[in-house]
């Protein structure tokens, strides 16, 4: 970036500082605003009646017991929606060959998921909307359900989409360099090795929550939405509803967790917002925990058949993988359950030097739940397969798995370059994050307390992870492909007459600290005190036009427009200033909410008394003088496609063999996100999405039938990580900042999610496999580990 | 979730709720602690009619040794067992057990008589009571009776009580104060569920070899169950006789086990065999 | 509408008198009711921990209460949490700590960790963990929270 010079260094700075989050005062004190606690006049609940099949026709729906119970205003059925809702297909262009068929929100003719919604009671409480479901006759013809990916395209297997020849949604190889040279070259070692990756979900502890209302005689719908992109919402609900967008508006506010599930469309939603159209008064929906296992989207189902080339001094010779993955029935709109694989296929590897490259994913269509983007899209499975086999590898060439990655990693001053997969990488640091790490983690200690143990029949294991991290999407990850998501971002700062700033920014906050760093950073270059500056997020009609927070853009995307916004603002301050001091502005500076001499620090006028000369006495401006105390500035990366962030981290673990349990002893991992911006939040996240992760590879599971029956949707049947199992971990930072922004800051959101599974899995398997055994599949539940012990041959 | 619609009633005597009950019994059900009644209304995998809340009689509250052992009342909640002194009198198990039931909001409301009539095969209370020799008091209109814990227990949420009768108490007999006992149990988390659990007693004294043991697994079939084989292969076993232990732990072959979401038949017999050796060995 | 019952309940100090619908569970009575929101709901069978109030100054799941049951007894949820002693000084170490991240399992949170400090006040991390592990959170992985229970204890142990 040129033109715009910042001091990052400097001793009043705030950018880089762990500064505790003002805003998250009032939810210690129960204050928060959540969508649930909304209440509205005249507000009615609705309860969806969800399939209880997973394949089936509708043979009919009699709702005429349920219209006359208690409380119940209305019941709908996806026909009656027929004619208010627009179809939508979750596709997009630059995923060449993706095909979906038209979703309705609630269905019509047939159901294929279980789940799905087949008619929606409106009521005035949500228990007696419950109560009145009871009382809707639906008769289905089932039909067999396509529950089983890796059989889904075999020939025989049952069509779910009529029109289509198979149930194929997408597929698409890469291939570089002659990976069949890699493989059949005798001198290599090669592994090969079935990956499994258990389909979970993300389990926000608030569940997904809307409340729609609209106002016919203004057209305006307004729609407070638990989410995190209300712009992508606003342009959803306008199309599908056949309304203008500037008349949709979308309030996202205090949001209980997202993680990627409350940023896609649900029928459930679009059907709320539609039926508010109809009824013309607020209808509330809040998705109850059963629902939620039901219908918030899954990820991370995946089958992969891998291998890779090793020579005997260690380098990689080639990678080469065949991906299956069960997606729904339908491809998620509007970001589609493509893109999930598509990383998969573009992340594999990457952060090694790989010469010989091929890799396939098929994505294909089932009767379960659908699939889409959940924290880390792609990564957990994309650096599992390679880094477990790495360590597989090392381990046949009897070679330490940290000398196998200084091997291998790309070379920290050989940027830029591109991985084999064709990602442009540049400024990563995977080299010197290895380093850190095994300074941090004391590795040689760790080594030899893993031996003295075994002998007492204590098997302790060590893994790692050396990973990549989308963050900072260009316009390329969707708008291209003609996604309605913003990929440009903008913000808005102001001094009001008191002195206080105010920031309106397009991207939200779910808990992560968005609206913090977007004070810290304007409070930074303006000078002012943290506790003045005010930031508003999250309403379409008040907020820049913007793409919201995903793929760990809020920081390095909305916090660089933030940056821009403010420094333009104080030039506009410092002009206002000079005229009004007769002074020049190169010669003022702002300090503590003080116009100030540049080299001697006098203060010299407080910013209130500039803003209330400039609001309330334009008389005592020169004529000419046209102050303007309010600037906006947006941002999007050009640089490159994606702004790669890289990791390492390591996993030290408990193997109790008797009964397959693993305790996760201690975790470290070394980000580079570029320019920290508050290590108190960034720690954190990358802290809860480690924890995240540990449960993908441990405990979390969607467990179908073979009818197609989702069997565990109770939090007392889907494990997630609670407090008593999860270690103490360790965050060390190195901080390369993106030349792509001045701010030079990349996203850490996801980091955490993305590696940690891989480099459990590597510890389980350097703890089993001595033994003879080696675990493959994810989550590594006891049952799975005893019965990996049991395969082995090896006397113990 | 929202329960379905039913009619609340809070008796004061237990003349009154036995009155309550004795009319369409099986359409009704009893209040204790909630803790488990409650999620399944919200879930509605329970719907009775009539809500019979026992908060009202005081007499269920009481925890006090009578002749024949101690008398814990049906509504005493976990915590309450776990700050009375009389309790850890008579055993020390209760003790051992108590931190892995749930979590303290969950003890402080659910109680020892609602584990016992809801009898789910993973829980601790139903085994610990029959390591204990403990008896089951019920009462209904048609008169009292006392249960032995080993033939109350029968199956899946299925016990010996009628739908018209009220667990009024759980009696500990007073053999159980020189019972010496073990407890093991593997749960994924804190709290949770057992996976697979075992409450041991036996009749001797700490240094003294096993003499009759009572070996009860939870949390792998349909039911607690007395894991027989174990028992008679250690009669006899001293306490430090390691290769005895664990071959007795083993003796499992003769017992039915229950797969559950995420462990096979196999797994199972394969945890409560770790169970009952770890356990034994804490002996 | 089914069968109704007159409570009379005290909550966070204030005399309340309802007419309430039998089946009304208490975290939907003192959010729907009362418009005390601050209590959340996260599953509705007593696992996630996130409804979790005081009643009687025991900490209870709310959402596995009846608001018939509290009749004559004292609730007290996160909106009436006195500011001060160690209540405030653990909404200021939590603050300081980055303890809460979407605050959606934070009043629970908080109830549990207040009933840490006031009954067993151990500074042993895996006492806390254990004491904690009924209640879910999402974002934090919990170390933070683990942290500022310490600090509070601690510092509560120096004076």
């Amino acid at each position: 970036m040129t033109g715009v010079k910042f001091d990052f260094d400097k001793p009043t700075k705030l950018i880089g500082q762990p500064e505790a989050r003002l805003d998250a005062k009032r939810l210690l004190h129960g204050r928060g605003r959540f969508v649930d606690d909304i209440q509205l006049p005249r507000m009615l609940h609705a309860y969806f009646i969800r399939s209880p099949i997973a394949h089936g026709k509708i043979v009919s729906i009699n709702v005429s017991r349920a219209i006359d119970a208690d409380g119940v205003v209305n019941v709908f059925t996806g026909k009656d929606l027929e004619n208010v809702v627009e179809p939508y297909v979750g596709v997009l262009s630059h995923l060449a060959g993706l095909r979906s068929p038209p979703q309705a929100p609630v269905a019509i003719d047939y159901v294929k998921w279980q789940g799905e919604p087949v008619a929606v009671v409106l009521a005035h409480s949500r228990a007696q909307a419950e109560d009145a479901a009871e009382l809707v006759e639906i008769e289905y013809d089932e039909l067999p359900a396509v529950v089983d990916m890796e059989k889904a395209l075999d020939e025989g297997c049952p069509l779910i989409h009529e029109g289509y020849d198979s149930n194929l949604a997408w597929q698409r190889t890469v291939d570089v360099g002659d990976v069949s040279n890699a493989f059949s070259n005798p001198e290599n070692f090669v592994v090969k090795k079935k990956f499994k990756f258990g389909r979970h979900t993300g389990v926000t502890l608030e569940p997904r929550t809307s409340i729609a209302e609209y106002d016919p005689s203004d057209d305006q719908l307004t729609v407070w939405y638990s989410g995190q992109a209300p712009h992508m919402m606003q342009f959803i609900f306008a199309k599908h509803l056949g309304l203008l967008e500037e008349n949709v508006r979308v309030i996202s506010q205090d949001v209980g967790g997202s993680f990627g599930i409350k940023v896609h469309t649900y029928g459930d939603e679009v059907a709320v917002a539609a039926i508010a159209k109809l009824l013309g008064r607020p209808i509330k929906f809040t998705a109850d925990r059963y629902e939620s296992f039901m219908s918030d989207i899954h990820a991370r189902d995946h089958v992969v058949d891998a291998r890779m080339a090793i020579s005997a001094s260690g380098q990689i010779i080639g990678l080469e993988f065949d991906d299956v993955t069960g997606i729904g029935p339908y491809s998620m709109y509007p970001r589609t359950s493509a893109i999930e694989a598509n990383q998969v296929l573009n992340l594999t590897g990457a952060p090694y030097v790989i010469p010989n490259y091929r890799a396939t994913s098929k994505v294909v269509f089932q009767n379960k739940n659908l699939m889409c983007q959940y924290r880390a899209v792609g990564h957990p499975i994309a650096m599992a397969i390679c880094d477990c086999l790495l360590e597989e590898a090392a381990a046949q060439i009897q070679m330490d798995p940290v000398e196998v990655r200084r091997i291998n990693l790309m070379a920290d001053n050989s940027y830029p370059r591109t991985s084999a997969s064709g990602m442009k990488l540049d400024e990563l640091s995977h080299q010197a994050a290895l380093n850190k790490l095994i300074e941090m983690m004391d590795y040689n200690s760790l080594r030899s307390d893993q031996l003295e143990l075994r002998k007492d029949g204590v098997f302790r294991g060590i893994g790692f992870v050396s990973m990549v991290e989308v963050t900072n999407p260009s316009p390329m990850f969707y708008g291209i492909g003609g996604a309605p998501i913003a990929s440009q971002d903008g913000a808005t700062v102001r001094l009001d007459a008191g002195g206080g700033i105010h920031v309106s920014s397009s991207v939200t906050e779910q808990g992560q600290g968005t609206n913090a760093i977007l004070a810290q950073i304007v409070a930074d270059v303006l000078g002012v005190d943290l506790a003045r500056v005010k930031v508003t997020t999250g309403d379409t009609k008040t907020t820049p036009y913007g793409g919201g927070t995903w793929a760990s853009r809020g920081a390095g995307i909305g916090g660089e427009a933030a940056l821009l916004a403010a420094n333009a603002l104080k030039e506009q301050i410092l002009d206002a200033a000079s005229v009004i001091l007769q002074a020049k502005p190169a010669d003022l500076d702002i300090k503590n909410g003080q116009i100030v001499d540049a080299k001697t620090f006098v203060e010299k006028l407080s910013l209130s008394d500039l803003a209330r000369t400039v609001y309330y006495r334009g008389n005592e401006l020169p004529d000419e003088a046209k102050p303007e105390l309010v600037a906006t500035r947006h941002y999007r990366v050009t640089d490159a496609p994606f702004v790669f962030t890289n990791g390492a981290m390591a996993a030290h673990v408990e193997v109790d063999i008797e009964t397959g349990f693993v305790k996760v002893l201690d975790f470290w991992a070394v980000e580079d996100c570029g320019r920290v911006i508050n290590p108190l939040l960034v720690d954190e996240q990358i802290r809860g999405g480690v924890v995240q992760g540990i449960g993908g590879a441990l405990y979390e599971e969607c467990l179908y039938s073979d009818e197609g029956q989702l069997l565990n949707t109770s939090l007392a049947d889907y494990l997630v990580p609670m407090a008593s199992e999860m270690p103490d971990i360790h965050v060390a930072h190195i901080e390369t900042p993106t030349k792509s922004s001045v701010l030079g800051a990349k996203g850490a959101g996801e980091a955490g999610t993305g590696g940690a599974p891989a480099a459990v899995m590597n510890a389980v398997n350097d703890a089993l496999r001595h033994l003879g055994a080696t675990i493959y599949q994810m989550p590594m539940t006891p049952e799975r580990i005893l019965s990996a012990l049991a395969e082995t041959k090896a006397d113990h | 979730m929202k329960a379905s619609e039913f009619t609340y009633e809070r008796p004061t005597e237990i003349s009154e709720a036995l009155a309550i009950v004795a009319q369409e019994p099986d359409e009704k059900a009893f209040l204790a602690g909630g803790q488990s009644l409650l999620p399944m209304m919200n879930f509605r995998l329970a719907a009775p009619k009539t809500l019979i809340d026992l908060s009202g009689l005081k007499d269920l509250k009481e925890i006090v040794a009578v002749g024949d052992g101690l008398r814990i009342g049906a509504t005493v909640t976990y915590s309450e067992l776990g700050a009375s002194a009389l309790v850890s009198e008579f055993s020390q198990v209760f003790d051992s057990v108590l931190p892995h039931i749930a979590h303290s909001a969950i003890r402080n409301r659910g109680t020892i008589g609602g584990s016992v009539a809801l009898a789910d095969p993973a829980a601790e209370m139903p085994a610990v009571l029959m390591a204990l020799g403990a008896s089951v008091e019920l009462a209904s209109q048609r008169g009292s009776r006392f249960v032995l814990a080993d033939e109350f227990f029968q199956g899946l949420y299925l016990t010996d009580r009628k739908d018209d009768e009220l667990v009024l108490s759980v009696l500990i007999p007073n053999s159980s104060k020189s019972l010496s006992t073990g407890f093991y149990e593997l749960a994924r988390r804190h709290g949770d569920y057992a996976i697979a659990g075992v409450c041991i007693s036996d009749d001797s004294r700490p240094s003294e070899a096993f003499n009759a043991p009572k070996v009860v697994l939870f949390g792998v079939s349909d039911r607690p169950l007395r894991a027989k084989s174990v028992e008679e292969r250690l009669v006899g076993v001293a306490r430090t006789d390691k290769q005895k232990i664990r071959s007795a732990s083993e003796a499992l072959s003769d017992l039915i086990f229950d797969s559950d979401l995420h462990n096979s038949q196999d797994t199972k017999r394969r945890l409560a065999s770790v169970c009952v050796r770890r356990a034994l060995e804490a002996m | 509408m089914g069968q109704t019952k007159k409570i009379k309940v005290t909550v966070n100090g204030e005399r309340i008198e309802r007419d309430v619908a039998v089946r009304t569970n208490l975290s939907d009575f003192l959010r729907n009711d009362l418009g005390l929101t601050g209590t959340h709901v996260g599953c509705e069978h007593g696992v996630c921990g996130a409804c979790t109030v005081r009643v009687n100054g025991q900490t209870v799941r709310s959402c596995l209460m009846l608001a018939v049951q509290v009749d004559d007894l004292e609730v007290t949820t996160v909106e009436g949490l006195a500011d001060s002693g160690p209540v405030s000084a653990l909404r200021a170490a939590f603050l300081k700590r980055n303890a809460l991240q979407c605050g959606y399992c934070t009043p629970g949170m908080l109830a549990s960790a207040i009933e840490y400090i006031e009954k067993i006040g151990d500074p042993d991390r895996k006492k806390i963990r254990e004491h904690l592990s009924g209640n879910y959170c999402r974002c934090t992985g919990y170390q933070s929270i683990v942290d500022a229970i310490c600090d509070v204890i601690q510092v509560g142990a120096e004076t």
